[in-house]
């Protein structure tokens, strides 16, 4: 099949590329666009580590075709920090060790970070039923919640 | 895993989806939380993908007052439903089983329209819409048409619409104020498709439930109307002993597949204790509990 021709905002940057309409968003994000940050975990929509932004909202990018994101707006991992200082959710990650292997955390960090874009204020409850499409074999989640409870306290400051 | 090779279109109106439609071994690309991943698996290789995302006419939620009904785009995701006051207010069902489907992130693509006409037992909207004597908006090459979603499930991945239709809304009648609902799910996890699940929605009249509907999910080839339930029910003062009896009638239509939740045995034992629970949380509602 031909390819298309798409373009679309990433971390606040006008970017283009060619793909196959049969291409998933994290392929791109990853192969054609170098943004490794976004990871590919279970591709079955299952585990929530490929999670980004779309257009103000969460996705799983295993689950929606490159060609869907033309013309939208999309954040990675990559986009949290700016001009070297940590976002204050992935500070909280490493204060709170809510991280061990690390692998599903820019999942984790992309979700959370939406999350309190709705919610600012969450509780524990509330934290694990928005967090509830992002798996994490290491941690437990306690050391999540409080990571991002850390986040909410700081950002409120 | 990446899906096979498609054509992939993408219309701004409904009228260019149902011509492009006409083009044999043509897919609809709602949500894709069921397509795609079944693509990947090559369970699914359609020539051709129409996604639908773009068209304005298929999202919004409107009430219709001249029939009181309310009227769903058929692309209204399940994050749109969950956040709507108007569903929430007058249809508080329908919220309700979206809140228990998947997760954020799927129930920010996933859609109302997608699960209502995907055909796998295991969506949860199909029982809610008969419970709620909903009906679908079927758009073809002959025009529209409009069939009941009770009796438009036929067997797995077999419905009352036609290849070259696509759904573009869901109509709900709002039920009458002073009633009670309830969807009851059993699942192992989140993202996981019903064990077995119950939709109820009753009014109470004095203290007789005046009007019942009780449907299943994921315990048979289709979603299942528990008519029968549903008629014990009706005219009755609502009791425990009366509950058991539904709840026994609600198993006896039960005909779930053996898989990973359960044996036959176990996943309509749960079919019987949703429905309890169900009753049970619809008449407590429908009291002002």
């Amino acid at each position: 099949m031909a390819k298309q021709h798409i373009s679309f905002t990433l971390n606040g940057e006008a970017v283009e590329t060619l793909v196959e309409p049969r291409e998933l968003l994290i392929h791109t994000l990853r192969e054609r666009l170098n943004l490794t940050g976004s990871h590919i975990g279970c591709e079955t929509s299952h585990c929530g580590a490929c999670t980004v932004d779309l257009d103000g909202r969460s996705v799983k990018s295993c689950t929606v075709l490159a060609v869907q994101a033309d013309g939208a707006n999309v954040m990675t991992v990559e986009g949290l920090a700016k001009d070297g200082q940590l976002h204050p959710l992935q500070e909280g990650f490493m204060q709170e060790h809510g991280l061990q292997c690390g692998f599903c955390t820019p999942g984790m960090l992309m979700r959370a970070w939406r999350l309190l874009q709705e919610n600012p204020n969450p509780s524990d409850e509330e934290i694990r039923s928005g967090m509830s499409g992002n798996l994490c074999r290491c941690t437990g989640y306690q050391n999540i919640v409080k990571a991002i409870q850390y986040a909410a306290k700081k950002l409120a400051a | 895993m990446i899906p096979g090779a498609f054509d992939y279109r993408c219309p701004k109106t409904v009228d260019e989806a149902v011509k492009l439609l006409a083009t044999p071994d043509s897919r609809i690309l709602a949500g894709g939380h069921s397509l795609l991943p079944m693509m990947k698996l090559r369970f699914a290789e359609p020539a051709r993908l129409i996604d639908i995302n773009r068209i304005e006419e298929l999202k919004g939620i409107t009430e219709e007052r001249d029939r009181d009904a309310i009227r769903i785009g058929a692309m209204t995701t399940e994050a749109e439903l969950i956040a709507s006051p108007l569903i929430n207010a007058r249809v508080p069902l329908l919220a309700e089983a979206a809140r228990q489907i998947a997760d954020p992130q799927v129930r920010n693509r996933g859609t109302l329209g997608g699960d209502a006409v995907h055909g796998d037992p295991g969506n949860d909207h199909p029982a809610v819409l008969i419970a709620l004597g909903a009906s679908y908006v079927l758009r073809g090459p002959k025009g529209e048409r409009s069939v009941a979603a009770d009796g438009f499930y036929l067997g797995t991945f077999m419905t009352q619409m036609a290849a070259e239709e696509i759904l573009t809304a869901v109509v709900v009648p709002v039920p009458p104020a002073g009633g009670g609902h309830a969807y009851c799910k059993l699942k192992r996890k989140t993202g996981d498709y019903a064990t077995a699940a119950a939709a109820v929605q009753l009014h109470l009249s004095g203290g007789i439930c005046s009007r019942a509907a009780v449907a299943l999910t994921n315990v048979g080839p289709t979603p299942l109307n528990a008519s029968a339930a549903a008629a014990l029910l009706t005219g009755k003062r609502i009791d425990e002993a009366l509950i058991e009896q539904a709840a026994q009638a609600a198993m006896a239509i039960c005909d779930p597949a053996e898989d990973l939740r359960g044996d036959r045995e176990y996943r309509t034992a749960m079919a019987g204790e949703m429905t309890r629970r169900a009753i049970r949380l619809a008449v407590s509602r429908a009291q002002g509990g």
